[in-house]
């Protein structure tokens, strides 16, 4: 089953400078392992273990942020539109 | 190099003055040329951190930065960095900029003394996250 994962631009030069990249996967996590697969320098800068994302790093599946699905077991229909965003914070 | 021009440099100001005693927050759009970002135009947030903590923290959530994502490619445009101001501290980074922000981005900082806006500068940080360095910008009429 093939997505579409849209990049932020501060990830991109991870991934060849792409803005996209197609993965496979029934999950989330299944298609994120099939990404940092395919871009492994990818994979420090989005998870803070081999399980787990870092705190920063949010992503959207057809708009709705996993953290209100079911987390990285969120299925994925044919054809979804997968985001990975950073959420930006700072202070004096 | 970060290029704005002087409109975009006001608006960075004015929203500075606006958002005193606490902190202001935007998302610029723009396009990178190499190691060059220019801004083309700014995208105020409303800070996501709580009222008692803005007067020395911003957030911009999520959802924000997913619409903000979108946006800017709908406009052929790139999320080139990010914007806040510094509310009687100094124009640059604390430890706490540093821990939250992301290599690639262009961060400005303006310091905002008793409600006048004062040095605005920009950081860059680097790849292994150890500090942020300066960044040169340039401002066109």
């Amino acid at each position: 089953m093939s997505v579409t994962i849209l990049i932020p631009t501060a990830l991109r030069s991870f991934v060849d400078r792409k803005s996209e990249v197609e993965a496979e996967g029934p999950t989330v996590g299944e298609a994120l392992a099939n990404l940092t697969a395919q871009y492994p320098d990818l994979k420090r800068q989005i998870y803070e273990n081999d399980t787990a994302l870092r705190g920063f790093v949010n992503v959207f599946v057809d708009g709705t942020n996993i953290k209100k699905l079911n987390g990285l077991d969120t299925p994925l229909a044919a054809g979804a539109t997968v985001m990975i965003v950073p959420a930006i914070a700072g202070g004096c | 190099m970060l290029k704005l021009s002087r409109r975009i440099e006001t608006e960075i100001r004015q929203a500075g003055a606006d958002a005193y005693p606490n902190e202001c927050c935007g998302i610029m759009f723009g396009s990178e040329d190499g190691d060059d970002h220019a801004v083309k135009s700014l995208r105020p947030i409303v800070n996501a951190r709580e009222s008692g903590e803005q007067y020395h923290r911003f957030l911009i959530t999520a959802e924000d930065m997913m619409r903000a994502e979108l946006e800017a490619r709908r406009l052929g445009l790139e999320i080139v960095g990010f914007y806040h101001s510094h509310p009687d501290h100094p124009a640059k980074p604390s430890d706490y900029d540093r821990d939250h922000a992301l290599p690639f981005y262009s961060y400005i900082i303006l310091r905002v003394a008793e409600g006048r806006p004062e040095l605005m500068t920009s950081w860059r940080l680097r790849i292994s996250r150890e500090a942020f360095d300066p960044e040169p910008f340039e401002i066109e009429p």
